[in-house]
């Protein structure tokens, strides 16, 4: 199987002096092709940091992250920007859908940032949003929905470019249960392929049972890592 | 990413209104005033600019503008006649004088004396009657503003009879003379009759209109009168623009109207920069988003500025055309604002502030969106 995510000993501190925080310390985790994994830990652990570093967002202070053989830190500020473009989706906890466009319209986005033709790119969105049993509500605005439904929304958004990763924050947060398992059902679907890896920072232990591979972080560090019959056992 | 761009603008329309309003109101401020400051000073050289047939104005050496007037002798209107390069030259009296209506009603008047025989100097646009008729007894013509100013409301009738300085004056004509910057009436009546009409001492001359013989320039032959009378002779574009040039420098009416204008532009950057800052921080996590999703900053910037673009044109089309507006009809004769007018250059002039207000303006948004942490969307 191949390697999606490879970080090795990545270290990054905020601020300086006394202030200093070390949000990371030393991290290594290997995410793999075709599995969902799942960061999960306390609240300021470095989930967050740590797939920010992952996505391409943040620059470790030492430290490798290799996104599917791409060693991110090796990439200039314009092509990591065009590899995020590219090869990562995103699924926000507070969704992040433009209020003023329509579900077609943002789940279009990433397609229109990488160039297509606006028309090409509605067009495709349209057709993610038919198979997430969306096609009745592709034309409403982001108010219009309910939590459930701008989350999926948001899923198409994150999906539409076909990227190889698929990093998650919290996507069920915002969600009551059956709308979050849903929403986990069509990314574990959709996303979880042979050439595709999924990564979800969660608190939700209502969602562990989709993951391949489960990383528990503390304090800056991962724990331990297991895997789905690990935790069925 | 243009129309996404543009539908972020849209969706939040308070915002958008106020933003068109902001830029609609600097506008409408500055290219209005700007109007009336271009307007202003053109009105004081009026009476120069309505003398079409001569283009050298000749007056005493210490007149600084054309309502310095000096008398000079009348003898130097034959000095000026015999200078090398004048085709022609002709007295010319420029006075104020008390105007009172047979009913009562008094105001002050702009008298000019024009050449007796050939009329020169009367505005070349008669709205009712014949030039000719000046030279019947007692005649004078009178602005269309002047009149409905001493019988508003009244049709422009010919024969009506007023006191000009206690004198008898029968209207024979009506002009549609250029609003003068110093009076609301202005009257025409041959050289002489005018004289009568204020009696002065010896010296009566104003200035002497002169024009230039074929083949030469009124520059050239107003420095030639100066050296053989020893008088001040200026080209009709360049006694203009001493004249506009003596208001710019000795009055404060540059620095009224400037304030004005610069108040404008403070308050357009002050509203259009709050509100868009507003727009933008409102908007931080949707642009973190979008940067976050692979958006550069280069198209980043580019959308803010297309926003900015767009608000920028709306307020400007909007305020050009309340001020296109209100020169139109504010300033139809014979209201006070009679003449006023939006040279295009103005709106030109006004375009390049706008950009400059919504440039200034968006300064600030663009530092902001341009620094955004693109992680912003995971807190």
């Amino acid at each position: 199987m191949a390697v999606a995510v490879d970080c090795r000993d990545v270290v990054k501190t905020f601020g300086t002096g006394d202030a200093a925080v070390k949000a990371l310390r030393g991290v290594t985790l290997r995410a793999e092709a075709g599995e969902m994994t799942l960061l999960v830990g306390p609240s300021g652990c470095g989930k967050t940091t740590l797939i920010t570093a992952i996505a391409g967002m943040l620059t470790p202070d030492s430290g490798a992250v290799s996104v599917f053989g791409t060693d991110i830190r090796t990439l200039s500020r314009g092509r990591l920007t065009a590899f995020r473009a590219r090869s990562v989706g995103f699924v926000f906890q507070q969704f992040n859908l433009l209020p003023a466009l329509t579900a077609t319209e943002n789940a279009s986005i990433p397609l229109r940032v990488i160039g297509l033709p606006a028309r090409e790119a509605n067009r495709r969105a349209a057709a993610l949003l038919d198979r997430l049993g969306l096609a009745a509500h592709r034309n409403r605005f982001p108010a219009e929905l309910s939590g459930g439904q701008q989350q999926r929304v948001a899923i198409a958004r994150a999906l539409v470019h076909e990227p190889r990763l698929v990093v998650c924050d919290e996507p069920t947060a915002s969600l009551d249960a059956a709308s979050g398992r849903a929403a986990m059902e069509l990314l574990r679907e959709l996303a979880v392929r042979g050439d595709r890896a999924v990564i979800v920072v969660t608190h939700d232990d209502r969602i562990f049972s989709f993951a391949d591979r489960i990383a528990h972080m503390a304090d800056g560090r991962i724990e331990d890592i297991a895997t789905q019959e690990a935790q069925a056992a | 990413m243009a129309v996404v761009a543009l539908r972020m603008l849209f969706g939040d329309r308070a915002k958008y209104l106020g933003l068109v309003f902001g830029v609609a109101f600097a506008t409408l401020l500055v290219t209005q005033q700007g109007g009336m400051f271009v307007g202003l000073m053109t009105r004081t050289a009026s009476v120069i600019d309505d003398v079409r047939e001569a283009d050298i104005w000749v007056m005493d050496p210490q007149a600084q503008y054309i309502d310095t007037v000096r008398a000079m002798r009348d003898t130097e209107l034959g000095r000026v006649r015999g200078v090398a390069g004048v085709a022609w030259a002709v007295p010319f009296y420029k006075a104020s004088a008390p105007v009172k209506t047979l009913d009562g009603r008094i105001d002050n008047a702009l008298l000019l004396g024009i050449d007796d025989a050939t009329l020169i100097g009367l505005s070349r646009d008669i709205k009712l009657g014949r030039p000719e008729d000046l030279h019947r007894p007692d005649a004078i013509a009178i602005d269309e503003a002047g009149y409905l100013r001493l019988w508003p409301g009244e049709k422009l009738r010919l024969g009506r009879e007023l006191e000009l300085n206690d004198h008898r004056a029968v209207i024979v004509a009506i002009t549609g003379a250029s609003a003068a910057f110093t009076a609301n009436i202005i009257i025409h009546a041959p050289y002489t009759r005018a004289i009568d009409y204020l009696p002065q001492g010896r010296d009566t001359l104003s200035f002497v209109l002169a024009r230039a013989a074929p083949g030469q320039s009124p520059a050239s032959v107003a420095r030639a009168i100066t050296v053989r009378t020893g008088l001040q002779a200026l080209s009709s574009a360049d006694f203009r623009w001493k004249t506009i040039d003596y208001y710019l420098a000795k009055t404060g009416i540059p620095i009224s109207f400037g304030l004005v204008i610069v108040l404008g532009v403070v308050v357009g950057i002050a509203i259009v920069g709050l509100t868009f800052n507003m727009f933008v921080a409102e908007n931080l996590r949707q642009y973190g988003a979008l940067k976050a999703m692979g958006l550069s900053d280069l198209r980043l910037v580019g959308l803010v500025l297309l926003q900015g673009s767009v608000v920028g044109l709306m307020g400007f089309g909007i305020g050009l055309g309340l001020a296109a507006c209100f020169f139109t009809f504010a300033t139809q004769p014979p209201g006070a604002l009679r003449g006023f007018s939006l040279p295009w250059w103005v709106a030109a002039g006004d375009a390049g502030l706008t950009a400059l207000i919504v440039l200034l303006a968006m300064f600030a948004s663009l530092r902001r969106v341009l620094v955004l942490d693109p992680a912003i969307v995971f807190r």
